[in-house]
């Protein structure tokens, strides 16, 4: 992304820190050019590899989001760079995102705030740290439908639940083992993606118990009975 | 006068400063208050703390879920623009390829500097932590004592805004009456710790930060700051009156829209604007100052990073506040005749005697924390509490000199992309927690886990230093530093005691712990070189025209209309942090300065 200071430089001269007159400026500014950062990449890309049979997609071509990215935008996955998962490969996200954090009485599953299409976002990403992610996960997808087809079935996805959960388990168990080897690995970065994607959504903070992140006329301290719990005298 | 572009300039200034954030903002508050006519060099865009700041964003509106990358290298909400360990273009070098020997450069370039991300603690050194050589036989004296800072402190305090308590606590010093804001209450981890740390003499106190728990006395506090300156008390109080209380949500280090939490921009730059006696220029990268026959400063060469133009900015007297080591490489890249080893340098001090805060964490896990009844958390958000050093008196008695103070922040906090593996350490089974057990697992233990930081005191010595690296250049063509470090056997043992001391505290709360503490291998806890984003040194002040950079007032000893006015001239670093110590210098010098304009000595 180009940087946009220059031309905000030139729209501040004759302002002061204390008006905003430029503000507008920049934010159109921004959108356009992450709007046309995110074209070019789509067009540069390589078609997906995956058609080949046990040949890997590269790397994605796309651009980061710069140094001075708009952090007032609310960004959805996709907004940045492109996907990467073909559509039967999001279908066992789904899947996988339901086994990981599943509905319950209290609180909605992953598929349903979207948290699949976050892992896309990252297995895209354009940033090295992600690099690895995208290898072992890619590689994990076709994994489980290897072991469906063991198991008599065309796909993962078309396994009963309890087979699923079968595999999983099987796989938590690697991932205790050891978190660096394959397919261990795997599970252990698909559930610390699912769960941390998952938690870090309002219903996901709501559920793990966090109510903070809304402004307060007051901060009183923690209530009476969390002190008694404590065996604390009162604050 | 306003933010202008190099065209605007004018032919001369009474002042040009290079850097906007904690030491340069409180020069260019000061000065121009005091109607003195000066240029604001930054070598980033301007920033609008205002507009922004993503405050209550949460991380699913973010790209990655806000996780740090090379473009945003703390987090995506993080105050921080164009800037971070490595900015592509602008590199430096280590001299050594072993990492404990390396030193990492946290750079910021933005209006603001780093005040925008900063974590606002602000703590005053204590007498000891001036006189370091005398007490310890190690490192340097200050050529000022806290008493002669004392009252600077109270005048940074006031301006800025922060709120702590009076602890009586040895070395570290309480502020005069009326002069804080009330600390927040504590959270109930940081209850626990001081009623547990009490049995082995450590004291849990209120941590004194800079966030408005109650908005300032407009009423009182200019009139102190700016006696027989009516113009400056309206200002201040008409600047004051901007700043909101604190609404208890949302980390500091994102910026603060209502100006609760302090930045330079808000608190220094908006009120010396209005003025009318500041000009300000972003995107100006200072190269070099430059000298006049006489053999004083003239001014600063910078380049529009907009047009990659060089321009010359000219002053009657020049202040260095770019960050300790871009002043210093500032200096070292100024070579002349006079001065062919870096301007002012006829000492060949410049780039010597570099400090950072010694650091290293424990973490544990509190049963009695664990599924308390739910509520709200956040407070101040970040630190509250912290454990002032409790041997300051006993220091004889330990293998290592200086001490360390201790950080915790406990509670339920917003969960990040890494909440999700955080229970495995605790979660039973024979196969990772997923699914339901998970979940279940996460609404017990979230909140329950408690890390201890540690950060204490370094003394200056001859291996941690910086120097123009002979073959590498930014791509300005500037030369660029190479850094030297090695940690002492004095850091390392001090890692020692604090590994040891962060466990017993973390015991005492009951915590179950995953691995050993690094008590017998502190290289393998301490904090890099840098990292703390503590590091000040490099053109220290001394009483001796030989053995340091500049006097008491940041002014070069070689040439006095230069002025260093960052942390650059600290000859040590103790176990506070180093930002208050900064602005109140900063403040002193700035009132020095003035005096000595208009006396015509400059």
């Amino acid at each position: 992304m180009k940087n946009p200071s220059s031309n905000f430089q030139a729209q501040e001269s004759g302002s002061n820190t204390t008006e905003r007159p430029s503000r507008i400026n920049r934010r159109v500014a921004l959108q356009w050019i992450s709007s046309a950062t995110a074209a070019i990449p789509l067009l540069e890309r390589e078609a997906p590899a995956a058609e080949k049979p046990g040949v890997r997609p590269p790397s994605v071509f796309a651009k980061g989001y710069g140094p001075d990215p708009d952090i007032i935008r609310k960004y959805k996955p996709g907004d940045l760079w492109p996907l990467t998962f073909t559509k039967d490969q999001r279908l066992l996200m789904i899947v996988l995102c339901d086994i990981i954090m599943p509905a319950d009485e209290t609180s909605p599953s992953a598929s349903s705030l979207n948290v699949h299409d976050f892992i896309d976002e990252w297995i895209s990403s354009p940033y090295p740290a992600q690099a690895a992610d995208r290898n072992i996960i890619l590689k994990g997808l076709d994994l489980l439908d290897e072991k469906a087809v063991r198991r008599g079935k065309p796909k993962f996805v078309s396994l009963k639940l309890k087979d699923q959960l079968v595999i999983c388990e099987d796989l938590a168990r690697k991932a205790k083992a050891d978190v660096r080897r394959f397919p261990g690995s795997f599970f252990y970065r698909l559930r610390n993606l699912v769960a941390g994607g998952y938690y870090t959504t309002p219903a996901g903070m709501k559920d793990i118990g966090y109510r903070g992140n809304v402004p307060q006329a007051e901060w009183n301290g923690p209530p009476a009975e969390v002190l008694k719990k404590l065996n604390l005298p009162p604050q | 006068m306003p933010v202008i572009s190099p065209k605007q300039k004018q032919r001369e200034y009474d002042v040009v400063i290079v850097g906007s954030g904690a030491g340069g903002g409180q020069m260019a508050y000061t000065l121009t208050m005091e109607g003195i006519k000066v240029l604001l060099l930054e070598a980033g865009r301007m920033f609008d703390p205002v507009g922004e700041t993503a405050m209550f964003h949460t991380w699913d509106m973010a790209p990655l879920r806000g996780v740090a990358t090379p473009d945003k290298q703390k987090d995506f909400y993080d105050a921080s623009i164009e800037s971070g360990w490595e900015i592509p273009g602008e590199p430096y070098t280590n001299a050594s390829e072993d990492k404990l020997r390396q030193f990492a450069w946290w750079r910021q370039r933005m209006m603001g500097g780093r005040t925008n991300h900063w974590g606002r603690v602000s703590l005053r050194n204590g007498p000891y932590d001036f006189k370091t050589r005398s007490r310890q036989g190690i490192g340097f004296d200050w050529p000022i004592s806290y008493n002669d800072l004392a009252s600077w402190y109270d005048k940074a305090e006031m301006l800025v805004g922060i709120f702590g308590d009076s602890e009586g606590i040895e070395n570290s010093p309480d502020s005069s009456p009326g002069v804080l804001l009330p600390p927040p209450k504590f959270r109930a981890g940081e209850l626990l710790a001081r009623e547990r740390s009490k049995k082995l003499g450590v004291s849990v106190v209120p941590v004194h930060r800079a966030v408005l728990t109650k908005q300032q006395d407009a009423q009182r506090v200019p009139g102190k700051l700016h006696p027989r300156n009516k113009k400056a008390q309206r200002l201040l109080a008409a600047n004051m009156r901007l700043r909101l209380k604190c609404f208890f949500a949302t980390a500091c280090h994102r910026g603060c829209s209502i100006k609760a939490a302090f930045d330079s921009t808000s608190v220094y730059l908006t009120p010396a604007l209005n003025t009318g006696n500041l000009h300000i220029l972003p995107n100006s990268m200072a190269r070099e100052v430059t000298l006049n026959k006489a053999g004083k400063a003239k001014g600063v060469t910078f380049i529009d990073k907009t047009t990659g133009a060089e321009h010359h900015a000219a002053g009657r007297v020049i202040v260095l506040a770019a960050g300790s080591q871009e002043s210093v490489r500032l200096l070292l890249n100024s070579k002349s005749n006079r001065f062919p080893d870096g301007f002012a340098n006829s000492s060949g001090k410049v780039g010597k005697y570099l400090t950072d805060s010694v650091a290293s964490r424990v973490s544990g896990q509190i049963p009695a924390l664990e599924a308390l009844p739910l509520h709200n958390e956040d407070g101040v958000v970040g630190q509250q509490a912290y454990m002032p050093w409790w041997l300051a008196g006993q220091q004889h008695k330990l293998n290592f000199p200086g001490g360390y103070k201790a950080l915790l922040v406990s509670g339920r906090k917003m969960p990040s992309l890494n909440t999700g593996k955080s229970f495995d350490r605790v979660s039973g089974g024979d196969g990772i927690p997923f699914g339901k057990k998970l979940k279940e697992d996460a609404r017990r233990y979230h909140g329950s886990f408690q890390s201890i930081g540690a950060q204490g005191a370094m003394a200056a010595n001859d291996d941690c230093y910086c120097e123009l690296d002979p073959q590498v250049k930014d791509k300005w063509g500037i030369p660029v530093l190479r850094f030297h470090w090695k940690w002492s056997d004095d850091e390392l043992r001090q890692v020692s005691h604090q590994q040891q001391a962060m466990t017993e505290i973390l015991e005492a709360m009951g915590a179950r712990f995953f691995h050993a503490p690094y008590v017998d291998k502190p290289e393998k806890a301490i904090s890099q070189g840098g990292k703390i984003i503590h590091e000040v040194g490099g053109a220290i002040m001394g009483d001796n025209p030989e053995k340091s950079v500049t006097n008491q007032w940041g002014q070069t000893w070689d040439v006095p209309n230069l002025i260093l006015g960052d942390g650059a001239t600290f000859p040590g670093t103790a176990d506070k942090n180093p930002t208050l110590t900064i602005m109140a210098l900063a403040y002193r010098a700035a009132d020095h300065l003035a005096g000595e304009l208009k006396k015509g000595n400059l």
